[in-house]
């Protein structure tokens, strides 16, 4: 893991659609007047033809969305996940994913790393009202260079896709070798006394707690769990199977996301103790990045702590 | 090209024959919208029968025009133009809201040829509608946009984004119509949520505007005409209509909205609808 370089994964999406913008002339994107901040703007600028501004009307822009997939187009749709998902949540409901239209939502400024602007604009519930909906394929990439490929593979995939995308810079963890597959799940290690499911920037996060359990002697093992749904029901049960105890991580609620799949997953098929690292059911509130994920528990020394606990969990008599 | 009168007594006998086939629909399945199926007959009947292009045999045909009926619980009377129109079987009428039918009781664009995109949670089919309109601009497509709202529909606000957006976008190439019966679930529009006026709101919003008596054939092909000539912006057609015009068993009648009638009240309707003409 390179340490000192760091990418947004919202600046790798609009990368992406640029490049898929000049690869293929059905790719069109729209944005609700925050392209400046989404980064469809790059797209904006080099294709404006193709580029349309819907204003602050984030249902209308799911619905029109929908009218250039049925007329052939591909499109991308982009504002922040608290409008994408909240917002036009009945427009991606019943005009995007009832009718099964192929078309792609890439909500940015997701979690609480939003940051300063606050809870109002602080997603934590948006993979969970996504993962709930038929037909919807939900994608979490971890870093930039899985930013770039699960746009990519977005755009070859057949059905509506939410992918969420960051704010903030954070350290790129894959290299040139990678792939990314949507419904695969990346294990970095296997471990032994636990493995951590992590999704999104929580995913750096883990790969530091584990250096840090290594100290104390515990082997977690990593997953980067970067497709919510369909999620990689096969990782998960591999994972309870050898480790016996699994903490799950993300930037979002505990209720319904990531943590809600994993436990979904583990009560059907191999039931094993359960850690989940999230937003324990509360709102997002104003402050700077670090400051945030501290103050929500997001943060590489709440991992190991939950890793700690879930070996505890895991030893006791039942 | 104005239309004949001899297309007028074609458009005005199908649009008889067409309210026939929703009432016997309606009253089979037992469930579904009576009312604003029959008040919106006339302007489907026009679209469908004089002005749309379309093939039956090829429903994905990118030169066609599309169609979105955005008060989507007037299925009844898209199935039947579809019908007429040989998209479907007419046996297949009487499938309408059963389990595993093609049907829906809302029209549902993954089972059902000739249905553009799936409607029935009002105010989101003329956002659908601009999507379409500006995949056409960008294809240099000469297909034209029709979609159909209510008007109680008006009183969602994604109605007034959409009407922006295809004002913003100059979409001369969609055609959108009210069709204004004035009644809704709770009673008469005016007394739930006043929406008038319905013709000054859409020429604010940057749109043609034309008031027409949704129950006059000549009327509806002369405006759907004129539509076709305007140039920089969309036209909104408001169609004055009754709920439930056809038969005085419905007509003007709140309860009919999603209520189908009885066996009795279809003998009274069908002896009506075979006496005349409905429309003029």
């Amino acid at each position: 893991m390179t340490q000192t370089q760091k990418v947004a994964t919202r600046d790798a999406y609009g990368d992406a659609l640029v490049s898929l913008g000049r690869k293929r002339n059905d790719v069109v994107v729209l944005d609700a007047d925050l392209s400046g901040s989404t980064k469809t703007s790059k797209f904006a600028k080099a294709f404006p033809a193709r580029f349309f501004n819907i204003g602050i009307a984030e249902q209308d822009m799911m619905g029109t969305a929908a009218g250039l997939a049925i007329g052939g187009k591909l499109p991308f749709v982009s504002t922040f996940a608290v409008f994408a998902t909240g917002r036009a949540w009945e427009q991606v409901r019943q005009s995007i994913c009832y009718p099964n239209l192929n078309v792609k939502i890439v909500a940015s400024h997701a979690g609480v790393t939003v940051g300063e602007d606050g809870g109002s604009h602080q997603s934590v519930e948006d993979i969970a009202v996504m993962r709930v909906i038929p037909h919807m394929t939900v994608i979490v990439p971890a870093d930039g260079v899985e930013t770039l490929q699960a746009i990519e593979a977005a755009a070859e995939h057949q059905g509506p896709c939410y992918v969420r995308t960051g704010r903030n810079k954070v350290p790129v963890i894959f290299g040139p070798d990678y792939k990314f597959r949507i419904g695969k799940a990346h294990v970095f290690n296997e471990g032994k006394d636990a493995a951590v499911i992590a999704t999104g920037i929580m995913v750096a996060e883990a790969l530091k707690a584990r250096d840090l359990l290594k100290a104390e002697g515990i082997d977690a093992g990593v997953i980067n769990m970067s497709t919510i749904k369909p999620i990689d029901t096969h990782a998960v049960l591999a994972a309870a199977k050898r480790c016996g105890a699994i903490v799950s991580a993300e930037e979002h609620s505990i209720i319904g996301g990531l943590g809600g799949a994993v436990a979904e997953a583990l009560s059907e098929s191999a039931p094993v103790p359960m850690v989940r690292i999230g937003v324990k059911d509360v709102f997002g509130t104003s402050g700077d990045q670090e400051g945030l994920l501290r103050h929500y528990g997001l943060s590489a020394v709440d991992i190991a702590a939950a890793v700690k606990e879930v070996i505890k969990k895991k030893k006791e008599p039942r | 090209m104005a239309v004949t009168e001899e297309q007028l007594k074609t458009l005005r006998e199908k649009a008889r024959r067409v309210r026939i086939d929703i009432l016997k629909m309606l009253t089979e399945c037992g469930s579904g919208h009576t009312g604003g199926s029959l008040s919106a007959t006339d302007i489907v009947t026009a679209l469908y029968f004089y002005k749309m292009k379309y093939d039956p045999k090829r429903p994905d045909w990118k030169e066609r025009d599309n169609f979105i009926l955005s008060k989507g619980h007037a299925a009844p009377v898209l199935y039947t133009a579809l019908a007429h129109a040989g998209f479907i079987e007419h046996a297949e009428l009487c499938t309408l809201r059963k389990l595993g039918s093609r049907l829906q009781g809302h029209p549902d664009s993954k089972y059902l040829p000739g249905v553009e995109i799936s409607t029935g949670s009002l105010g989101q089919g003329l956002s659908v509608a601009n999507g379409l309109a500006l995949a056409h601009k960008l294809d240099e497509s000469a297909s034209r946009v029709y979609a159909l709202l209510g008007d109680g529909e008006l009183q969602e606000g994604q109605v007034w984004e959409a009407a922006m957006t295809a004002a913003h976008y100059k979409l001369d190439n969609l055609c959108a119509l009210v069709d204004n019966n004035g009644l809704q679930i709770d009673g008469p529009v005016e007394k739930v949520m006043g929406v008038e006026p319905i013709t000054d709101k859409w020429r604010a919003f940057g749109w043609e505007v034309f008031d027409i008596d949704g129950h006059d054939m000549a009327a509806i092909t002369a405006a759907l005409d004129r539509a076709e000539t305007v140039k920089g912006r969309p036209t909104m057609i408001v169609c004055r209509t009754v709920k439930g015009k056809g038969s005085k068993v419905f007509e003007g009648k709140v309860e009919f909205h999603g209520t189908t009638p009885s066996k009795e009240e279809l003998d009274i309707a069908m002896k009506e609808l075979s006496e005349e003409t409905v429309c003029k």
